[in-house]
């Protein structure tokens, strides 16, 4: 029996799709599996594990939280990123924020729950978080002295034009201070709830205020990576960090610098990536040679 | 060092090495594609598909053959995904819902990789391995297989054939992309991908809390995932994750695997149309257009201009520290430039002219140096419209290598070029007029660049995405289907068909009146005709989304 050309040559495809998918889908992957249990390769293969006391606490590759249950930050351990991975650091949900560079507006709502923080002010929050936890200047340009973003709404006589006619700080609600007491002579309201300025025709002003241009908190302490399981700090971050943990654990600050040194990783080959510091195995090498318990 | 240099050594790092292998590889990749001989294994697949080998194809039976064996491997890849549980190493997920099985299907199939779901919560290990990593290959050799029956088209003359199908297919994954997968897996692995069956592990943290570590084959999928331009990632967060790309140097090497077929294959076209030097120039377009925009996006992106990024004091957010800010630019132009998608970190909150450029990218139609195959058919074909509008501008007959472009060939390269634009712009405009925009994150300009990525990225089969938007919705995954369905085989259909029609031609020999296709003067030419034919197309979007968001 012949088969009609069409239907012949959608059966060579299934056959071909079949043959491929035993070899490719199957053979090729399990192959690398087996060479992925030779001695050296396996430990890799099977995800950088690390042990403490011979129980599997994390891995190399893979940051963590060092918070408490109620999410707030253990002042022994040096702290991570800020994540967006779920609850934060959490593998079965990688990804980042994806809030983009002038999302700066916050919504307050009438019911709290609808609420939601610009990246802006998430910055400026985890900013004077950070400073306030190890005692360094937690100032930032574009922010308030309370944490939010310093984001004005001007409404203008002729829409976009003229002069101002009613100035709102748009991510302060009572019972906060407004971060300027007027703007262009027009006196600084707070936000009411539940108000969408934008949408009632004001133009959004960013202030950048007097904070210095490069902030005493890094930039990857108020950011969230891509993965949000990303296993560094950078060394700045780190040196911020050392004089609390080296006081929580009542260590030297010298010998707790030279552990941040040992766990920092320059770039490979010289010019490959960013110094980074990775802040398990430093907690880890820590717990080792300054157990607080 | 500083962070400038570091940035730019990089860059430069790969460029030697991508100069250095484009010979070598690129000879070794027209070896594999005009090969007369058949290897044992070959011939066994062959009897076990019933294909036979000796018959060549005309462009029409060529393109059937594509057909074909796409619409079966979506037909297999939806069944696949919606069989899931009962399945081996389905780690306790449901069936895959239909509109995103359909989605997903088609976006393996058609080498974009458009991803609306969490690999890590969604597919279980078979479905990854034996399903998506298997159509990480094939739709890769597809695109290449494509390419080289274009290329034929140029290179031979009074016949109709254009090769064999299923040969080049069977070939190009078993000589190249599979001995080129298994050497980047064990190398990925020795950096710290991970390449196991488990299920994963559960961990106590150093301060009480529980983590689940994911284990599954990633390694093996990571590679084939950047070789064949694919670009979709085991795990939701993509090449960012550090499963999938643990160090800096792995980053490096993601990074070479995603351009090294795209740039090699000029060689082949050279090789085969018997110039050298035609091969050279076209890849000197792609290299000049690749290198302006890898220097733009770094340069924006370290510039950090934007509220957020001025407030930080770097464009970090969405980029993990090992990368930094120049390396995450760079891999973003590359995955950008080509059809690969794959990210090492979150396009949506890069600076707004740093975003741009990212979407600009796909919108040149990836073609610097494109995806697997579609970027050399891609550059092609503009080569083809150069031609013509030089031609026009000179009063010189237009030829490109031999071959007469006359009115049939430019219809059908204007069709290829009209393809992707309709696409991604009707998508859009649908997506306002329905209301469907609404899935954005971000308000505002940025909310329309969303939308915008998503159909350019879906259209131009590149799968990146400003990925704050949701698209899990049955209009979106439905909508973005059609898109990289239509994108991907109705350019196959019209390159295949331009093949055929110039395969048919007898080769004119190059006279007084030839404009020659060689020269610095071709290669800046194709490269304005190229920027120009999509500043025309697209700036109204542009101008609407990052650049009201950027200036």
């Amino acid at each position: 029996m012949r088969l009609p050309t069409w239907l012949a040559q959608h059966l060579a495809a299934l056959r071909t799709l079949l043959v491929f998918t035993v070899l490719l889908g199957l053979a090729y992957p399990l192959a690398l599996v087996a060479v992925g249990r030779i001695p050296g390769l396996a430990d890799r293969a099977d995800g950088s594990l690390l042990t403490a006391d011979g129980r599997p606490v994390g891995s190399a590759l893979i940051g963590q939280s060092f918070t408490d249950a109620a999410g707030n930050p253990v002042g022994r351990y040096f702290q991570s990123r800020p994540s967006a991975a779920s609850d934060g650091y959490d593998p079965t949900a990688s990804g980042a924020s994806n809030l983009g560079p002038q999302d700066i507006v916050d919504t307050i709502a009438t019911d709290p729950d609808d609420s939601r923080q610009s990246l802006l002010t998430q910055v400026c929050q985890r900013s004077a978080a950070v400073g306030q936890l190890n005692g360094v200047d937690g100032r930032r340009p574009y922010c308030t002295p309370d944490g939010v973003g310093a984001v004005l709404a001007v409404f203008r006589r002729d829409g976009l034009t003229g002069p101002a006619t009613r100035v709102v700080s748009v991510n302060q609600s009572a019972p906060a201070a407004p971060f300027l007491a007027d703007y262009e002579g027009v006196p600084v309201e707070l936000a009411t709830p539940g108000e969408d300025y934008r949408a009632a025709g004001a133009t959004i002003v960013p202030i950048r205020g007097d904070a210095p241009a490069q902030p005493v908190v890094p930039a990857d302490a108020v950011t969230a990576s891509g993965s949000g399981l990303d296993p560094h700090i950078s060394p700045a971050y780190a040196e911020i960090q050392i004089a609390r943990v080296a006081r929580e654990r009542g260590a030297d600050p010298t010998a707790v610098r030279r552990l941040v040194e040992q766990h920092t990783t320059g770039r490979a080959l010289g010019f490959m990536g960013a110094p980074a510091v990775n802040v398990l195995e430093l907690n880890l090498a820590l717990d080792a040679e300054f157990p607080t318990r | 060092m500083t962070t400038t240099t570091a940035g730019v050594l990089f860059v430069l790092s790969l460029v030697v090495v991508l100069v250095a292998v484009y010979r070598p590889f690129g000879d070794y990749l027209y070896r594999v594609v005009s090969d007369t001989q058949s290897t044992r294994v070959e011939r066994g697949i062959y009897r076990l598909a019933g294909v036979n080998p000796a018959v060549g194809q005309s462009w029409g039976v060529y393109a059937r053959a594509v057909l074909a064996f796409s619409a079966v491997s979506i037909l297999f890849l939806y069944a696949f995904q919606r069989l899931q549980n009962h399945l081996w190493l389905s780690l306790g997920f449901d069936p895959v819902v239909p509109h995103g099985a359909w989605n997903t299907a088609v976006s393996f199939v058609t080498n974009t990789n458009w991803q609306w779901y969490s690999g890590e919560s969604t597919m279980g290990h078979l479905v990854q391995m034996a399903g998506l990593a298997v159509q990480n290959f094939l739709s890769a050799a597809v695109g290449i297989a494509v390419a080289v029956a274009l290329v034929r088209g140029f290179a031979r003359s009074r016949t109709g054939e254009l090769g064999n199908f299923w040969v080049d297919l069977t070939r190009i994954t078993l000589r190249i992309l599979l001995p080129v997968a298994v050497l980047g897996a064990v190398v990925l692995m020795a950096g710290g991908v991970v390449q196991n069956l488990s299920g994963g592990t559960d961990v106590t943290t150093l301060t009480g809390g529980t983590q689940h570590l994911t284990g599954g084959p990633v390694a093996s999928q990571e590679v084939i995932k950047e070789l064949g331009t694919n670009g979709g990632g085991f795990y939701n967060a993509n090449s960012a994750h550090p499963y999938e790309n643990p160090t800096t140097w792995t980053n490096w090497i993601e990074i070479f695997l995603i351009l090294l077929i795209p740039f090699s294959l000029p060689r082949v076209f050279g090789r085969m149309v018997g110039q050298h030097r035609q091969g050279y120039a076209i890849a000197a377009v792609m290299a000049i257009l690749a290198l302006a925009s890898i220097t733009l996006t770094n340069v924006f992106e370290l510039a950090g201009n934007g509220t957020v990024p001025q407030a930080v004091g770097a464009a970090l957010e969405g980029k993990e520290v090992r990368f930094d800010v120049s390396n995450s630019a760079t891999f973003a132009a590359a995955t950008t430039l080509t059809s690969t998608g794959a990210v090492n970190s979150f396009h949506d909150s890069y600076t707004p002219l740093g975003g741009m450029m990212t979407l600009g990218n796909m919108m040149l139609g990836e073609v610097a140096p494109g995806g697997v195959g579609s970027g050399l058919y891609g550059l092609l074909i503009l080569a083809v419209i150069t031609v013509f509008v030089a031609g026009l501008m000179v009063g010189r007959t237009p030829e490109y290598v031999g071959k007469k472009i006359s009115s049939r060939e430019i219809k059908v390269a204007s069709l290829y070029f009209l393809v992707t634009p309709a696409l991604v712009l009707a998508g859009t405009a649908a997506a306002f007029a329905t209301g469907n925009n609404a899935t954005a994150l971000n308000a505002g300009p940025h909310g329309l660049s969303e939308v915008l990525y998503a159909f350019t990225s879906a259209s131009n089969n590149n799968g990146s995405a400003f990925a704050g938007i949701t698209v899990n919705t049955p209009w979106w995954n439905t909508a973005l289907g059609l898109c990289m369905l239509l994108g991907r085989f109705l350019p196959i259909i019209l390159v295949l068909a331009l093949a055929g029609s110039l395969a048919r031609q007898q080769p004119t020999p190059a006279s007084e009146g030839t404009l020659p296709t060689h020269r610095p003067l071709f290669v800046g030419m194709v490269v304005g005709v190229t920027v120009i034919l999509v500043a025309l197309t697209f700036l109204p979007a542009l101008a609407l989304g990052p650049l009201a968001e950027g200036l």
